[in-house]
């Protein structure tokens, strides 16, 4: 494999990435405080499709970006009030979250644009385009640094780079700052946060929206960024593959950017190679697209490092008499 | 009622906790009735009573963790309301809970600063906290790695950091729930001394237990409550564990069951040697040896806590034990596995377990259904193809109804819509059903109002005069008392001692609970 | 003593309720974009039961959702929540494609009870693993379950793409069966006996569901094991204390909920489609979350919920034929907001109705 090929691979990695990696994080911040979210997939289909209409109706990529975030927080908000205020089924909610986005966003968007619920396409300031760092031009003769800056490290669009961005501002606000203590206690011992005169309802309903705004984000990469508009499921079971990526990551912040490279690597290899061919055997690339999913088994059984979750992830919390 | 201290009127500044007239009702359970403490400044004050007397209720409504329904809670002398938690740690109470209050994954300087954050950023924060455990650690004997994993530590380390969380907050009045409950003797007797250490700072110490050497050891004055009741308030160093026992269990009307003189037949069941280390190290059953005949009640008296629930689980077949062994007629148990439950059954050994609500019956379950748990694999339950014969099951309800007179006598009522004492009557209704060789009985009658305790205890009675053995395990000491051949008494997981019902009386069964053998010489 | 509500409040007003605040909720829905909420009932309703078209296509929908949803309340009675059916339905397509494939150029009677072993077996085996899991390492089977459908659903790919792929053709789908793997339509068996109606997949496997229902009844309500289910699924130490292994049962009732979602092949591969093609599950085991919940896991309340979302599916269709702004999409959104409202916001009514029916019993 020559090293262009190598470098196109890992920046398709990379891109295809991102949206992984936010979902993950939204995931993260949410299991981390005790509310299981399985409706991260919904979350970002229905931040997608806002993000892609609101983009291709005011031409700001900004605005789609805006939309899509408050689509996403709604439906957190629906969430917390399932499970935190109505003490309800978490997963139920999750299940019914994703359904929702699912059937919303194909109806609304037929009968809004009327092109098979696709949204318009969008170009130039609709758009999150790719930004070229500064040097890239200047460094690409020097020899092995010059083209990985030019062509891995610059060139990406601004959401991508906040999604990088967002791995070590999350792991410092969980494990630096006193909401992000306070958040991880209450995924633990509810009650310890409780005794400690501290409300455990504010601080879900807080991770909640936290989750929320990254879905939102990860949504609008997909339509305004990633591709150029918004097609029907378009995040074709990604939710499902960043909440593979949690359990992966073990519920902590950089894991989980190794796992969604991992996960976004395979992809890449999977688009760009239908066939592979290892020690005389054809990978069928159906393989590389479960990998994900069997990883995530393997590491779920306890046999390859026991994953944990968060102690109270699931349950509502009641003050025991 | 006699109160040590007069705590009418306007508060006294040399006190640091004063109730006055507090009261507290679950539904139709008082809980607490009209209490009246006080509790001075720079003393340990011990607050003992037997299982639901009320203790831990009282200190809840002390941390704001339930509202009384009357009555007022006075500070250093000021009429203080604490609606909740964070009202309670800004009055400087702290309090350790029975089940620690910890977030296990957490270091100790996490748990530590949880609630108590300096600002939004947590490094100043921890690094005040460092200085703080640092200076406790030096002052008081409690130490701890402040970096150490919580989930990690010790049961008596991770006790030691639940008190210094409540210091760090500048706690004035420190509440501690039964907190030797899961300690070694040698853990015990450190945090007795940080306790004393404390005290001389200055600190306020209330500790609820029910262990009598301790409240002898180590308090200054001692409440004994019983039945949500305050009943008096002594100086420690004016009376004997003999006094507290005796305040304690009460001078209830005896109970009194008719019963013949015991005609024990062969050994039936037998436990040698059983011990049990649980998860956390602790050792819960020491060495445990005992033999029970046919035609016999052998009742388990002890505070409770000291082995007897995880005793009886054990010979139940839903509790593993760490070694020893148990015999039936001869024949050894399986002690291995904690689903031997059938095992037990189809060899004749039945068991009303102690929890009723979690174990003995599913709640959600009509009283008919309730009526073959355990039982429903046996022939007489079964019909064709795997199914249940329904006539037959509700048929034996029918039966138990009848025989044991629940109330309502209704087979599809759900178990959960039932009161305590019929409840209770479902439960021992289905496990006397079969005549069992063994019965295990646990807490018969907890809960269950004053007809039904007579008429569980003839049924039990009934039973070992059809030549059954039977073992009884109870907090209730008259009840232990009113039943029971022979009782052993247990204490810290070890049998403190064994005596014919006949020739022992209250006053030594208590000493015995508290760990205390009278006969033995050189006794505390 | 606490008092539950009365057993009607319970199994018939709360999810009614509910049902009634989801169906409100959509109504606001077809407001908002523009038509008519009413006239969307009607075309729903002549479109799915007002003709013997409707009907049969309604009632082959309908025969679906039966399986799947038994196979959620199986293991849910149990404790289990199971969101994995669709992955062992996709299994169980491919355990009765198999069959058919071997055994078609014989009698479907014969093909028959093969096909329901196979379909139940295959569905079973992909449950088995995630209730393992469960049952003896802890993995939580919620997680595990959707893992396996992504499994499940790049298995299929690849065995429709490689192996049972008609060789030349370019669609990702196995042969079609002879007549021998063709399980009788009703219409064909309704005109042996001189009755003419509409032409409709609606085939015998109709029955099997029926069948099917009534055995997961006698099963939960009736037999031994279905009793230990049932008390292991209110109460671990319980079910430990009666001499229940909890491990064997979650192991078992994952076993038997997959074999359900399998033995949904029977109506779509062998009794209509005669040949798996990649989307045969179509999203029916999630059909049958909301089927359970809203026939509170109970065989008969599955039944009228089935019919109800059968109604839904194929009424949808004629509505989106006469109201093209009202798309298909439509049964999706009713789908969540009745899994919304009956499952997750079910404490929104629940306690309301309870107290108010508390205070007039008490006054």
């Amino acid at each position: 494999m020559d090293p262009e090929t190598l470098l196109q691979l890992a920046g398709s990695s990379l891109r295809l990435a991102t949206p992984l990696l936010l979902a993950c994080l939204a995931g993260l911040w949410s299991e981390r405080a005790g509310i299981f979210d399985i409706g991260l997939e919904g979350k970002m289909l229905a931040a997608a499709f806002t993000a892609g209409a609101f983009a291709a109706v005011t031409g700001s990529a900004w605005l789609g970006l805006l939309g899509g975030i408050g689509a996403s927080l709604l439906l957190g908000l629906l969430h917390g009030f399932a499970s935190i205020t109505l003490r309800g089924n978490q997963i139920i909610s999750g299940v019914a979250i994703n359904f929702l986005a699912s059937g919303l966003t194909a109806l609304v968007g037929q009968n809004w644009f009327h092109q098979g619920g696709l949204t318009p396409q969008l170009s130039g300031a609709a758009r999150f385009e790719p930004i070229t760092l500064p040097f890239a031009a200047a460094l690409s003769q020097v020899p092995v640094l010059g083209p990985v800056y030019a062509g891995l490290v610059s060139d990406h669009n601004i959401l991508l780079y906040l999604a990088l961005a967002a791995v070590p501002l999350t792991w410092w606000a969980l494990h630096r700052t006193r909401f992000g203590l306070r958040l991880r206690a209450v995924g633990e011992n509810p009650a310890a946060v409780d005794t400690a005169g501290i409300s455990v309802t504010r601080l879900r309903y807080g991770a909640a929206l936290i989750a929320g705004l990254l879905c939102g984000i990860a949504g609008a990469y997909l339509s305004t960024a990633m591709a150029a508009g918004f097609t029907r499921e378009m995040t074709a079971g990604k939710g499902f593959i960043a909440l593979a990526a949690l359990v992966f990551a073990k519920w902590r912040p950089w894991p989980a950017l190794g796992a969604c490279l991992l996960f976004g690597l395979l992809e890449a290899i999977g688009i760009r190679y239908q066939t592979i061919t290892l020690l005389g055997w054809t990978v069928p690339v159906q393989l590389m697209q479960a990998l994900p999913y069997i990883l995530t088994v393997v590491i779920l059984a306890g046999f390859v490092g026991r994953a944990v979750p968060p102690r109270a992830g699931g349950r509502p919390y009641v003050k025991e008499r | 009622m006699t109160v040590g201290t007069d705590t009418r009127g306007a508060g006294k500044p040399d006190l640091a906790i004063e109730l006055a007239g507090v009261s507290k009702s679950f539904g139709p359970v008082e809980a607490n009735r009209d209490i009246h403490l006080a509790v001075r400044r720079g003393t340990i004050h011990g607050i003992v009573g037997e299982n639901g007397a009320g203790k831990s209720t009282l200190m809840s409504i002390l941390y704001g963790f339930y509202q009384a329904d009357a009555g007022e809670i006075r500070v250093d002398g000021r009429p203080t309301p604490i609606p909740d938690s964070r009202a309670a740690i800004a009055a400087g109470i702290g309090m350790v809970h029975q089940h620690f209050m910890l977030v296990e994954p957490f270091s100790v300087l996490e748990n530590v600063v949880l609630g108590a954050e300096d600002g939004r950023l947590l490094r100043p924060s921890l690094a005040r906290a460092r200085d703080a455990l640092r200076r406790l650690e030096r002052d008081y004997e409690l130490e701890v790695d402040p970096d150490a994993i919580v989930g990690d530590l010790s049961v008596g380390a991770q006790q030691r950091v639940e008190i210094l969380k409540a210091l760090y907050r500048e706690a004035r009045i420190l509440i501690l729930d039964e907190p030797t409950g899961v300690l070694t003797p040698a853990e015990a007797d450190h945090l007795f001394r940080v306790l004393a250490a404390l005290r001389d700072e200055g600190k306020t110490i209330i500790l609820i237990t029910h262990k009598l050497r301790e409240i002898m050891a180590i308090t200054d004055a001692v409440s004994v409550m019983r039945r949500g009741e305050i009943v008096r308030t002594l100086p420690t160093a004016e009376t004997s564990p003999a006094e507290l026992a005796e305040l304690m269990v009460g001078r209830r009307v005896l109970l009194r069951v008719d019963k013949a003189p015991a005609r024990p037949g062969e050994v039936v069941i037998e436990a040698r040697r059983l011990s049990l280390t649980d998860a956390g190290g602790a050792r819960r059953l020491r060495d445990v040896s005992f033999e029970v005949r046919a035609g016999e009640i052998l009742g388990i008296a002890g505070v409770a806590g000291n082995g007897q629930s995880e005793l009886l689980e054990i010979l139940a077949g839903i509790r593993p034990a760490t070694s020893g062994a148990a015999l039936l007629r001869g024949r050894p148990l399986d002690l291995s596995r904690a689903t031997n439950g059938a095992d037990r059954r189809a060899r004749g050994i039945a068991h009303v377990p102690e929890d009723r609500h979690r174990r003995g019956l599913v709640m959600p379950f009509a009283a008919w259904e309730n009526a073959c748990l355990g039982y429903q694999d046996e022939a007489r339950f079964a019909a064709r193809f795997g199914l249940l014969d329904r006539d037959a099951i509700r048929a034996a309800a029918r039966a138990d109804i009848a025989r044991f007179d629940i109330r309502p006598p209704s087979c599809d009522l759900k178990a959960a819509n039932f009161s305590g004492g019929n409840q209770q009557k479902i439960v021992i209704a289905r496990e006397m059903d079969r005549e069992p060789d063994v019965l295990l009985v646990g807490q018969p009658t907890r809960g269950v109002d004053i007809g039904a305790i007579e008429f569980i205890h003839r049924q039990i009675v009934t039973l070992r005069d059809r030549g059954k053995a039977i073992i009884l395990v109870s907090v209730e000491l008259d009840e232990i008392q009113a039943l029971s051949d022979r009782i052993l008494v247990m204490f810290d997981g070890a049998v403190s001692g064994t005596r014919r019902a006949e020739e022992t009386d209250e006053r030594e069964l208590g000493l015995l609970m508290a760990g205390i053998d009278p006969k033995a010489k050189g006794a505390a | 003593m606490r008092t539950s509500p009365p057993r009607w409040a319970d199994l018939a007003l709360i999810p009614a309720v509910n049902l009634l605040l989801a169906l409100l909720v959509a109504g606001l829905v077809v407001i908002l974009i523009g038509e008519n909420p009413l006239r969307a009932v009607e075309l729903l309703v002549t479109g799915s039961l007002g003709s013997s078209y409707g009907i049969g296509f309604t009632l082959y929908y309908a025969t679906t959702f039966v399986f799947t949803g038994l196979s959620v309340a199986v293991a849910y009675h149990a404790g289990l929540f199971n969101i994995g059916s669709e992955g062992q339905a996709q299994l169980g397509c491919l355990g009765v494609t198999l069959v058919c494939l071997a055994l078609d150029r014989t009698h479907w009677l014969l093909v028959l009870p093969a096909a329901i072993l196979a379909g139940a077996a295959f569905g079973g085996a992909w449950a088995f693993l995630p209730g393992w899991l469960q049952a003896k390492r802890g993995s939580h089977v919620v997680i595990t379950t959707i893992m396996f459908n992504f499994i499940a659903s790049a298995l299929i790919v690849y065995l429709l793409v490689n192996t049972l792929k008609v060789p030349g053709s370019m669609s990702p789908e196995s042969r079609t069966f002879e007549a021998g793997a063709h399980l009788p339509f009703f219409h064909e068996m309704l005109a042996a006996i001189g009755i003419r109606v509409s032409r409709t997949p609606l085939n015998l496997s109709a029955l099997i569901a029926l069948l099917a229902a009534g055995l997961a009844w006698a099963l939960i309500w009736r037999s031994r094991l279905g009793y230990e289910m049932r008390a292991l699924g209110h109460s671990e130490p319980a079910a430990v204390y009666a001499g229940i292994d909890p491990a064997r049962i979650i192991v078992i009732a994952m076993v038997i909920s997959g074999a359900l979602a399998g033995l949904m092949a029977l109506n779509v591969i062998m009794g209509s489609q005669h040949r798996f093609v990649l989307d045969s599950v179509g999203g029916a085991g999630f059909v049958g979350i909301a089927v359970a919940l809203m026939g509170r896991n109970h065989p008969a309340g599955i039944l009228l919920a089935a019919l109800l979302f059968g109604i839904l599916y194929q009424g949808g269709s004629e509505l989106a034929f006469e109201m093209p702004d009202i798309s298909r999409d439509m049964i999706v959104v009713i789908q969540a907001l009745v899994i919304l409202f009956t499952g997750a916001l079910e404490n929104l009514t629940r306690a309301p109705i309870e107290r108010l029916l508390a205070r007039r019993g008490a006054g």
